[in-house]
C-alpha cells in the first residue's frame, strides 16, 4: 500500500479529468449512466452520441485505449446471458443465418450490451482518474453517512494487506502438498477463512487501541479542503449534458 | 451477481436503490452507538476480509473452482446490521473504485448481495438454531443453511427484480427457474465454506461469533465429527429436496412460454403488464394437481442434469490442477 498503488484500476497522469474535484466526477457520472440508463433502445444514433461524448472524455484524461478495452471484459459474462436472449425470448422471429431468433429478444440483447459497455466505460473513467481516497472524499461530500466511507476507508486501506495475507496461506497449503478436487476437500480453505478473519478482526482491534493512543474521538481529520468550484461543476456537466439531450431528444422523436 | 448497467430498467433501479438505501439507513441506526466509537475500524478489517474471501477459490468438483459471496458468513460473525453495512460498502467500493457492476446497477446490486444475503441470512439462521440444540454443532449448522438461504433468496430476488423490471421479453418463470437452480448448486458450496470457517472461528474465538453470543465457552466447544464427504453429499442431497420442491412454483415453464408468446404475440418490454399478468395467471391455475410429482421429478432431474453437463464440461477441458486458477461454475447472474 505504498506510494503508486493506489488501485489496479487507478492510472496516473496529469489531465484535466484527473484533477476535477472528486464529487463533480462522481455525480457527472451517475447522471451520464442514468441518462444513458433511460435512453430507449430503438435510438441507436443516441447510444453513438454517448460513445463520442465518453471516447472525448477517455482521451482527455489520457486513458489508454488498451487498457479501458481491457477492463471491458469485467461485462463479458453478462453479455454472453444477454446473447441467449434471443433464443428463450417470445415475440415474432426473424431469421438470422439460418436461425429463428426472437426480434424483441434481439432488441433486449443490444439494449443491455449498449448500456452495460458505456456504463462500464464510464466506471472505469472514473476509477481510472480518481485515487480511492478521494473518490470516498467525494462522497462524503455528497451526503453519504460518514461511518460508510470510513468503513471503505479501512477497507481500501487493509485490503492489499489482508489479501496478501491470504495468498501467503494458499502458498503455505500449496507447499504442503494441499490440492483439492472436490468440495469435500475444502475443509482447510474453509478453516484458513476463519482463521483469516481472526487475523483480520484482531487486527482491527489493534488499530484501534492505537488509534485511541493517539487522540481518535470518533472522526477522522480531513485532510483534502479542496471542493468542487463553479467551472468544475460546469465542466464536469458537459457529458450529461450530452446524454441527457440525446435522451430527451430520443423520447421526444420515439413518442 | 454484479449486474452491469441497463440489465434492469431504470424505474427498477430507482426503486431497488431507494429500498437499499432505507435499509442501509436502518442498519446505520441500529449500529450508531457501538460503531462510531469503536467499531469503524473493526468493521473496515471485516470489509477488507470480506473483499478478500470473496477472491477465495475453493474446489466444487472434478478441480472445478467457486467463490464466496460472503453476505450470510458476514451476518452470523458480526451481527445482520453490522454484516449488513460491510457486505453494502464492498459492493459499493467495487462499482465505484473497481467498475464491478453497473453504478445504476448499484441499487439492485446492493439489495440483492448485501441486503438480502445478510438480513434473509440471519433470518434463516435465527429459525434454524431454534430448532437444533444450542451448541457449536448448531451454531455451525445453522449457518451451513442460512448461507445456503441465502445465495438462493439473492436470486430469488434477482427473479422478481426482473419480472418488474425486465429489459427483455424473457417470461418470469424461466428466468426464476434458470437462475435460481443455479444458485440452488452455488449455494452448496456457500453453506460448506460458510459453516466450516464459522467453526473455525469457534474453535479459537468464540466470542466473536455473532450468532453464538447466546452460548457458553463449553457449549460453543461442542461441534460436529461428521466427515466432510458426508457433509457435503448431505447438502446436495438438500439442493435436490429442495429443487424438487422448488419446481413447483417455477414449473410452468415450456406452458407459461407459450402462452405468453400465443396471448400477447408480440410482448417487447414496452408492455411488462401483459407480460405479468399472464404469469400470475399461470401461477394461479398451476396448483397441486397430479403434475406435483413429474413437476418434483423434472426438477431433480435438471439439477441432476446440470451437475452432469457442468463434470463434463470441465471433465473434456482437461485437468485444472496445476497452471492458473480456472474460474468457477458461477453464474452470470
Amino acid at each position: 500500500m505504498g506510494a503508486g498503488h493506489a488501485h489496479p484500476l487507478y492510472v496516473h497522469e496529469h489531465s484535466a479529468v484527473h484533477s476535477l474535484a472528486p464529487e463533480a466526477k462522481l455525480a457527472a457520472a451517475l447522471a451520464f449512466v442514468l441518462a444513458v440508463a433511460v435512453t430507449p433502445r430503438e435510438a441507436v444514433w443516441a447510444f453513438a452520441v454517448d460513445a463520442a461524448a465518453l471516447a472525448a472524455v477517455v482521451r482527455l484524461a489520457r486513458l489508454p485505449a488498451r487498457f479501458v478495452l481491457a477492463r471491458l471484459a469485467i461485462v463479458a459474462p453478462f453479455v454472453v446471458f444477454a446473447l441467449l436472449i434471443p433464443f428463450v425470448a417470445s415475440g415474432d422471429r426473424v431469421e438470422v443465418l439460418g436461425l429463428g431468433l426472437s426480434r424483441a429478444g434481439l432488441w433486449a440483447t443490444w439494449n443491455i450490451v449498449a448500456k452495460a459497455t458505456l456504463g462500464a466505460t464510464t466506471s472505469i473513467v472514473l476509477a481510472g482518474t480518481t485515487e480511492v481516497p478521494r473518490i470516498l472524499h467525494g462522497l462524503t461530500r455528497l451526503g453519504v453517512p460518514q461511518p460508510l466511507t470510513m468503513i471503505a476507508t479501512f477497507m481500501i486501506r487493509y485490503l492489499e494487506l489482508i489479501a496478501d495475507q491470504l495468498r501467503r496461506m494458499r502458498t503455505a497449503m500449496i507447499a504442503r502438498g494441499y490440492d483439492p478436487r472436490w468440495l469435500w476437500q475444502a475443509r482447510p480453505i474453509a478453516a484458513g477463512a476463519g482463521a483469516l478473519f481472526v487475523r483480520s478482526y484482531e487486527r482491527g482491534e489493534r488499530v484501534h487501541a492505537a488509534m485511541l493512543s493517539r487522540g481518535y474521538t470518533g472522526a477522522m481529520p480531513i485532510l483534502d479542503e479542496r471542493t468542487a468550484t463553479a467551472g468544475q461543476w460546469l465542466a464536469a456537466a458537459g457529458p450529461p449534458v450530452i446524454a441527457a439531450t440525446a435522451a430527451v431528444a430520443a423520447l421526444v422523436t420515439a413518442a | 451477481m454484479h449486474a452491469p448497467d441497463g440489465f434492469l430498467n431504470a424505474g427498477t433501479a430507482v426503486a431497488t436503490g431507494a429500498v437499499s438505501a432505507g435499509a442501509i439507513g436502518m442498519a446505520l441506526r441500529r449500529t450508531r452507538e457501538t460503531l462510531l466509537d469503536t467499531q469503524v475500524p473493526l468493521a473496515g478489517l471485516s470489509a477488507a476480509f470480506i473483499f478478500a474471501a470473496q477472491m477465495l477459490n475453493f474446489p466444487v468438483a472434478a478441480g472445478t473452482t467457486g467463490h464466496l459471496l460472503g453476505g450470510a458468513l458476514a451476518a452470523v460473525l458480526l451481527g445482520p446490521a453490522t454484516g449488513a453495512l460491510v457486505v453494502a460498502v464492498v459492493v459499493i467500493v467495487q462499482a465505484l473504485a473497481f467498475a464491478d457492476g453497473g453504478l445504476t446497477a448499484l441499487g439492485y446490486n446492493t439489495l440483492n448481495m448485501a441486503i438480502v444475503t445478510t438480513f434473509g441470512g440471519y433470518g434463516v439462521y435465527l429459525v434454524t438454531r431454534r430448532l437444533l440444540p444450542a451448541t457449536g454443532t448448531g451454531v455451525v449448522a445453522a449457518t451451513g443453511v442460512a448461507a445456503f438461504a441465502s445465495v438462493v433468496l439473492a436470486s430469488m430476488a434477482f427473479s422478481i427484480e426482473w419480472l418488474f423490471g425486465a429489459t427483455a421479453p424473457v417470461p418470469f418463470d424461466t428466468v426464476f427457474a434458470a437462475v435460481v437452480g443455479v444458485h440452488a448448486l452455488i449455494g452448496v458450496g456457500e453453506a460448506v465454506i460458510s459453516a466450516l470457517a464459522v467453526g473455525a472461528v469457534l474453535a479459537s474465538r468464540p466470542d466473536l461469533v455473532h450468532g453464538a453470543r447466546d452460548l457458553d465457552r463449553s457449549a460453543a466447544a461442542r461441534r460436529p465429527a461428521v466427515g466432510m464427504r458426508g457433509f457435503v453429499i448431505g447438502a446436495v442431497l438438500v439442493a435436490l429436496t429442495f429443487a424438487a420442491v422448488l419446481s413447483q412454483f417455477a414449473a410452468p415453464g415450456p406452458d407459461g412460454l407459450a402462452r405468453v408468446a400465443s396471448e400477447t404475440g408480440f410482448a417487447g418490454s414496452g408492455q411488462p403488464h401483459a407480460l405479468s399478468d399472464a404469469i400470475l395467471s399461470g401461477y394461479a391455475t398451476a396448483g397441486i394437481t397430479n403434475e406435483a410429482v413429474s413437476l418434483a421429478v423434472a426438477g431433480t432431474v435438471g439439477v441432476i442434469i446440470t451437475l452432469a453437463v457442468g463434470y463434463g464440461l470441465f471433465a473434456a477441458v482437461g485437468d485444472h490442477r496445476r497452471g492458473r486458477e480456472p474460474r468457477g461454475p458461477r453464474a452470470p447472474a
